[in-house]
């Protein structure tokens, strides 16, 4: 699947960056426009060396470039890898593991309560 | 109740095209089926709980297409689609998967249910069209797996082998 071209040091360059809450917040950030390391580093506890580090594992995957002004290197997400690879292939697995817990919840939700099943229809939002 | 039992999803890999996924529900055949097969009940278990999920179409029938959209908090959209194959009740559907993020890439689904005890035993193959599909899924599921824990990767891996 993905781009047979893809090797696949990229591909687990791609994973390994996904692999962490803080990169995929960065890049859930970048979704919404460019941002400097400053910006970036806003919303968490954690040092300007550490934001930059994650954002090197980015870039060194290809999920995102920066520009090369001196002072404020902007950061820019690259959709093209995440698109191809990244959202399915990560989230296979975990997409039907937690399917499948949420199935669990719900059967003996309508178990304890048959009554629920109706509510649960109720016109939709 | 086994605690333990019920809440732990196996996987395994019996060809070089198929992962298997199995899971013991704490309830009878016949409901596990008439869930899985409800698009009003789709929302509340298909997919992460972070994303909502809207059924666009469920035509639960031989040749019947089905197409869920889910949302993130950000307001991106992810959309999936396939077709019934079979549909046995309570017992086993097949259908096909197709992220529409990656066309061309279709998964072919066996669903199947079986009781014992009151409870329900769901087993659903995977089968790739190739192996480099399937390598990539098991790559990237073993890449999550090492993100959650040694421990973690260590009885996925044991699973695959």
């Amino acid at each position: 699947m993905v781009n047979h071209d893809m090797s696949l040091e990229q591909l687990d360059a791609t994973f390994g960056a996904l692999a962490d809450p803080t990169r995929r917040a960065i890049l859930a950030r970048l979704g919404e426009g460019e941002a400097s390391v400053t910006e970036l580093a806003e919303p968490f506890a954690m040092s300007l060396p550490a934001i930059s580090k994650h954002l090197k594992v980015l870039e060194r995957a290809g999920l995102i470039t920066r520009g090369r002004q001196a002072q404020w290197r902007p950061c820019r997400l690259e959709p093209t890898p995440l698109k191809d690879a990244a959202e399915w292939l990560q989230n296979y697995r975990r997409f039907w593991e937690e399917s499948f817990d949420r199935l669990d919840e719900y059967l003996r939700d309508l178990q304890r309560d048959p009554q629920k099943e109706e509510h649960e229809h109720g016109p939709e939002q | 109740m086994v605690q333990n039992s019920n809440t732990a999803t196996t996987f395994t890999t019996p060809s070089d095209r198929e992962v298997v996924m199995t899971r013991v529900f704490d309830a009878p055949r016949e409901l596990v089926f008439k869930v899985l097969t409800d698009p009003n009940a789709v929302p509340q278990w298909w997919g992460p709980r972070i994303l909502t999920t809207t059924v666009e179409k469920m035509d639960v029938r031989p040749g019947g297409i089905w197409r869920f959209v889910q949302r993130d908090p950000d307001g991106n959209e992810y959309a999936f689609h396939g077709e019934y194959r079979e549909i046995v009740p309570p017992e086993r559907t097949v259908s096909t998967f197709e992220f529409e993020g990656m066309p061309g890439h279709v998964v072919i689904e066996t669903m199947t249910l079986e009781e014992h005890d009151g409870k329900t035993t769901l087993t659903e193959t995977s089968l790739f069209e190739s192996m480099e599909d399937r390598d990539g899924m098991l790559n990237s599921g073993m890449e999550a797996g090492a993100s959650e824990g040694m421990d973690r990767l260590a009885e996925l891996l044991h699973t695959m082998a």
